[in-house]
């Protein structure tokens, strides 16, 4: 039962076609937007004052929300991967509620919670005289909250994957568990972190629906990229190609960067 | 050896077929059912509970018939009826979104204007902030909601803030009516400029603050049959039927008000 190379080498056409469906499925909507963005008045429509405002925004409230799900959402799966407690699987559904609840809903529930009659939120008004809503440390809560899963769940997978006896092998030569946590695991983690905060971070920058009802919406303050594409579409259909163009262009190119620099080419 | 490749490729096509027939059954299903009985309304968010109410009444006016609602902001329905919406009837919140409709040449004959429209302040049930006009909304600590401009109810506020000479800056600009409205109900701001209309949908929780300004910017709703109708007759129908003396009936029970050319 030899097999000559070439016929194990050449791509089974059960795989490459539906791949080649499912890829042309993906890309075909952004070739609509570019088969109707008005590119004569592109270079006008990117001068105006209000898109490098929402921009920025967008750039800075996906990044602090990334930054917030590393710190808290790696010792998160770290929990989910390496300690045995009652209820683990309980904890690991609830990590993924995010993902299943409609961005709207998780809005309302962020003002139910830090909004100023919230559970938290009166309280945190009340002592501190912090109020959250139509901020944009509110805008950065209602994004973390929507993209944390991602990374919880990519990191998680690294640890399932990474392979323990290093662990062992330190603990043997004496490192605790943060030691050992710090110079062997993270190590051994960091392509799976850095993958689950990329997916994280563009999973925060394309972020509407909790945004918009937890943050609300004003140019400079909370109005990022998705919000301004929505209320542009109320108006000029142009405008919120030209948006959603300029969006895509700097997502992408930021994460094809991030990808071959940190991920590495799988 | 062949054989297991084989099976391979047929479970790959056969689900393949699956998936796409799957697909076209779920988008033909709407379009296919809109030349029955069927009348699909897109209609402007604040018209929610009086058309919802007024589709009940026709559909028991006219049996066999069935009313589906779209209510969103007008110029996001009116962005959907221009890229090919299945839509027969169109009632806007102004004349300038039911204009783009017009423009693009979607709809079937002139719009009629059904009703007017005025805003208010709506505040939290008892007034706790004590607003008492638009001047008061300028006053620091005090949180306001408005529509953003693109959407009618934002230009309409933005009028009669202009026309009162009361410069502010709202906690945020809602993409329609309801969201604007909701932001007060939460408790979240402390007053919004909403239409009538909504205040009084939400009388329980809220109160509307009457002000003088609210005259400059007075909002007409026109309504028209949409020319790709799937079913003409029945958009005919129900459009007839809201602008009856029983359509106007439920529409001023509402809080709107009955078109000056009338």
């Amino acid at each position: 039962m030899t097999r000559p190379v070439a016929t194990r080498q050449r791509l089974p056409l059960a795989l490459l076609l539906p791949a080649g469906l499912g890829l042309f499925f993906l890309v075909l909507p952004l070739l609509g937007l570019l088969a109707r963005a008005p590119w004569t008045t592109l270079p006008r429509r990117l001068a105006e004052p209000g898109v490098l405002t929402a921009l920025r925004l967008s750039l800075e409230t996906a990044t602090l929300a990334t930054l917030l799900c590393v710190a808290l959402g790696v010792p998160l799966a770290w929990l989910l991967a390496r300690v045995e407690f009652p209820g683990r699987r309980l904890v690991r559904a609830l990590v993924t509620v995010p993902l299943v609840l409609p961005p709207v809903v998780g809005g309302v529930a962020l003002l139910l919670v830090f909004g100023r009659r919230g559970l938290l939120g009166s309280w945190l008004d009340a002592a501190f005289g912090v109020t959250l809503p139509f901020t944009t440390p509110g805008v950065v809560l209602a994004e973390a909250f929507v993209a944390m899963p991602f990374l919880v769940i990519a990191v998680e997978g690294a640890l399932r994957g990474a392979d323990r006896r290093y662990e062992e092998a330190a603990a043997t030569l004496g490192a605790g568990r943060w030691t050992t946590f710090t110079h062997v695991t993270l190590p051994l983690v960091a392509p799976g972190v850095a993958a689950g905060a990329v997916l994280c971070w563009a999973r925060a920058l394309g972020e509407f629906g909790a945004t918009i009802t937890f943050a609300g919406n004003y140019p400079g303050r909370t109005q990022t990229m998705p919000l301004a594409v929505y209320l542009a579409l109320e108006t000029d259909l142009q405008a919120a190609i030209v948006l959603s163009l300029i969006l895509l262009t700097v997502s992408v190119t930021i994460l094809a960067g991030l990808r071959d620099r940190w991920v590495g080419t799988p | 050896m062949t054989v297991p490749w084989i099976r391979a490729a047929l479970a790959g096509a056969a689900a393949l077929a699956l998936g796409l027939t799957g697909c076209a059954g779920t988008a033909d299903g709407p379009a296919a059912e809109a030349g029955g009985g069927r009348v699909t309304v897109f209609a402007a968010a604040s018209l929610t509970e009086s058309f919802t109410k007024l589709g009940k009444d026709f559909e028991a006016a006219h049996p066999g018939t069935t009313v589906t609602f779209n209510f969103a902001g007008s110029s996001a329905l009116a962005t959907q009826i221009t890229q090919g919406a299945p839509a027969d009837v169109f009632a806007a919140a102004s004349p300038a979104t039911m204009k783009t409709v017009t423009d693009a040449g979607d709809a079937a004959g002139d719009p009629a204007t059904l009703v007017r429209n005025q805003l208010v302040v709506a505040v939290l049930r008892g007034n706790p902030g004590k607003v008492a006009g638009l001047a008061d909304l300028a006053r620091p600590g005090v949180k306001v909601a408005l529509c953003a401009e693109q959407v009618p109810c934002g230009s309409a506020a933005r009028q009669a803030l202009d026309a009162a000479g009361v410069r502010l800056t709202p906690a945020t600009l809602e993409q329609d009516v309801k969201g604007a409205l909701a932001k007060v109900r939460l408790g979240e701001v402390d007053a919004a400029l909403v239409y009538r209309t909504d205040a009084r949908s939400a009388a329980g929780e809220l109160d509307a603050v009457e002000f003088p300004e609210s005259a400059q910017a007075v909002n007409d709703y026109p309504i028209v049959v949409l020319k790709h109708a799937g079913n003409p007759d029945g958009a005919r129908a129900f459009l007839d039927y809201v602008r009856s003396d029983a359509g106007l009936a439920v529409l001023a029970g509402a809080g709107f008000q009955a078109p000056q050319n009338r």
